[in-house]
């Protein structure tokens, strides 16, 4: 499973979004997908999910072209999550994961029991089995953003794309979402809008300014102190998690700009928040 | 919660098949018994199946001329027009939904109407088109239907491209010139009788159904509904929007093509055969949303007896109300509807948009 954009071009009305994209997700990769607002994180997204059609450049899934794919095809090949997305009419749970079977079945032929046995296993595998015949507008945000999850199992496709899952979700559900994302070991891309997020979970980061690609690579690569200052227009310290080891990004307001200097202020930034871990350490023990 | 758990049960949906179909055919034969003549239930159904080739010899004809003549040329043409009406205007209204995504949509909310009612009323006011015969009417509401269908969809054309959101305002922009234009015409009138027909037309009515009237709709309705069920899962994913359609499998280009061009011809012979009966198409969808979910494998055959039981009952209502005089339908489906529609709004278990609650 190997997911290759090469040379990718978007545009409308002739204003280009999107300049030559090359992008590749390995089998087993969780790739982040980072940017400002207007950077075209979705609309690279939205080209390889085909809501959108490139200008130039080509998508291919183990050499096979998108583009040359029915509808069908690729709905059994990518999944995709988006942000929260609220039904026009009430569904049950099970009657929205047994959409994701939509590209597996005839159009003249019943849901078998095998749809069946997929969907509730797809359920159990994000904790929702008890939840089936519950209807969807009843859930919470993190439930519902489970429950698509699920439809996406059910589709069984090899490849997962996430545009923006956690947003409009409380921190709680969104390091859930993405627990439950990196569990499964799906080969994904996830548009993210929360860089510590990024860090945390994703194998390699690409980031994105106004339609180019401008790094690429592991987290502590792509999300350095420069780069968020040049690309996002923010002072930030960035440095390793105290406890999980990962790259964390603590962000520094304008208005503490001229106080301190920079420098001097992540420095004792660090100390407190090593100071502070020993301390929830030695509580915990 | 009773209701919801009676409601998950397996049996559930062939249940209220069965249901339905059993009250079709209790208000078929009701509708047609109803009325001046009064009829018994029995001979209804001798005087039908006098007229079915196999059984027709086996039959003695224990009935007036006139009883036979009523029943079988006036009461029950009137009848299985209401029911074709109903039940493909229920339909046409659950796809449209589908299609729009929003709750208000109606069959009408393209422009189909409209452009029936610009044909429609010069043939009624001006005697237009007389060239097509006995069916000027029905042929010119059709053709007129289509020129309005094809316009909104030339409108939402950009660069090949059909966008949902420029159907719906094209809609809205060609039904509000068509609806002046008819009112153009209206005001032309150089006789009071032709208003009151063509009010008559534009509010719905069954009056004047014939055998011959009913094959073509009968023929399309139930190919449209067909085609329809077929595609329930599409429809379906269509609901959770368009781009998770996209990414469900649901070649969008195509399938939006397919419902608009489909719900077009369902209304459009509908209204060439009973004006614009309104209401049917907004209401019976939500009711029948209540009973069965959204998932349209159910919606669809459901709306569609619901609808036909619906419409047989308010023209039975609209001709008994202030018999001798006749009511437009679309007075009565209105009357009866409406304070039913307001029950419904007011229910906060049945949500009409996504999570507004």
């Amino acid at each position: 499973m190997n997911v290759d954009v090469s040379k990718l071009s978007y545009k409308i009305d002739q204003q280009s979004i999107l300049h030559s994209i090359f992008l590749q997700v390995r089998k087993g990769e969780l790739v982040g997908l980072v940017g400002p607002n207007g950077s075209g994180k979705s609309t690279l997204l939205k080209n390889m999910y085909r809501v959108l059609q490139p200008d130039e450049g080509m998508i291919s899934i183990d050499g096979y072209l998108l583009s040359e794919m029915t509808y069908k095809e690729s709905a059994r090949k990518v999944s995709v999550v988006s942000q929260e997305t609220a039904a026009a009419f009430d569904f049950k749970v099970r009657e929205i994961v047994l959409m994701g079977r939509h590209p597996h079945q005839s159009m003249f032929r019943a849901d078998t029991a095998g749809d069946l046995s997929i969907v509730q296993q797809a359920l159990a595998k994000v904790g929702m089995a008890k939840a089936a015949e519950r209807s969807f507008h009843t859930l919470s945000g993190g439930e519902k953003q489970r429950v698509l999850i699920a439809r996406a199992l059910a589709q069984q496709a090899s490849f997962l794309i996430l545009d923006e899952p956690t947003n409009h979700l409380d921190i709680r559900y969104q390091l859930q979402i993405m627990d439950l994302v990196k569990n499964l070991k799906l080969t994904a891309i996830a548009a993210l809008h929360d860089l510590n997020i990024a860090a945390c979970y994703c194998d390699r980061i690409y980031m994105l300014k106004e339609g180019y690609v401008v790094a690429s690579g592991k987290p502590e690569d792509v999300l350095t102190t420069e780069r968020l200052l040049e690309v996002f227009g923010v002072q930030a310290v960035v440095s390793p998690h105290p406890i999980t080891g990962r790259l964390s990004i603590a962000y520094i307001s304008e208005l503490f700009h001229d106080a301190v200097s920079v420098d001097k202020r992540a420095e004792k930034r660090e100390e407190t928040s090593d100071a502070n871990a020993m301390h929830l350490l030695s509580i915990q023990l | 919660m009773i209701l919801s758990r009676i409601r998950d049960h397996s049996l559930w949906f062939p249940l209220v098949l069965f249901l339905l179909a059993s009250a079709l055919i209790a208000t078929i034969t009701l509708a047609v018994m109803l009325g001046p003549v009064p009829i018994a239930p029995k001979t209804v159904w001798l005087i039908a199946f006098s007229h079915l080739p196999v059984t027709d010899h086996l039959i003695a004809e224990t009935w007036t001329k006139a009883e036979g003549h009523i029943i079988w040329n006036i009461r029950f043409p009137r009848v299985l027009l209401g029911m074709i009406v109903g039940g493909g205007l229920a339909v046409v209204g659950a796809a449209i939904q589908a299609l729009i995504r929003n709750s208000l949509a109606d069959p009408y909310i393209l422009g189909v109407s409209s452009g029936a009612s610009v044909a429609a009323t010069l043939v009624i006011i001006f005697g237009a088109f007389s060239f097509f015969g006995a069916y000027s009417l029905s042929l010119s509401a059709f053709l007129g239907a289509l020129a309005a269908m094809g316009l909104v969809f030339l409108l939402a054309r950009v660069g090949g491209r059909i966008s949902t959101a420029r159907l719906l305002l094209s809609g809205i922009a060609v039904s509000m010139i068509m609806s002046a234009a008819t009112s153009f015409i209206v005001t032309m009138a150089p006789d009071e009788q032709g208003i009151r027909t063509a009010m008559y037309w534009m509010l719905g009515s069954l009056t004047g159904a014939k055998w011959s009237y009913l094959t073509i709709p009968a023929w399309i309705v139930v190919t449209g509904t067909i085609l329809l069920i077929m595609n329930y899962r599409s429809m379906n994913s269509l609901l959770m929007g368009e781009e998770a359609a996209v990414t469900l499998g649901v070649n969008m280009n195509t399938f939006r093509i397919f419902l608009v061009l489909t719900t077009a011809l369902l209304t459009g012979t509908i209204v060439a055969v009973s004006g614009s009966i309104g209401f049917v198409g907004l209401m019976i969808p939500h009711i029948v949303r209540l009973m069965v979910g959204s998932d349209h494998r159910r919606v669809l055959p459901v709306s569609l007896f619901a609808g036909a039981i619906f419409v047989i009952w308010t023209d039975v209502a609209a001709r008994l109300l202030l018999a001798p005089e006749e009511l437009p339908i679309g007075i009565v489906t209105a009357l009866f509807g409406g304070p039913f529609f307001i029950w419904l709004l007011r229910k906060s278990s049945y949500s009409f948009e996504g999570g507004a609650k």
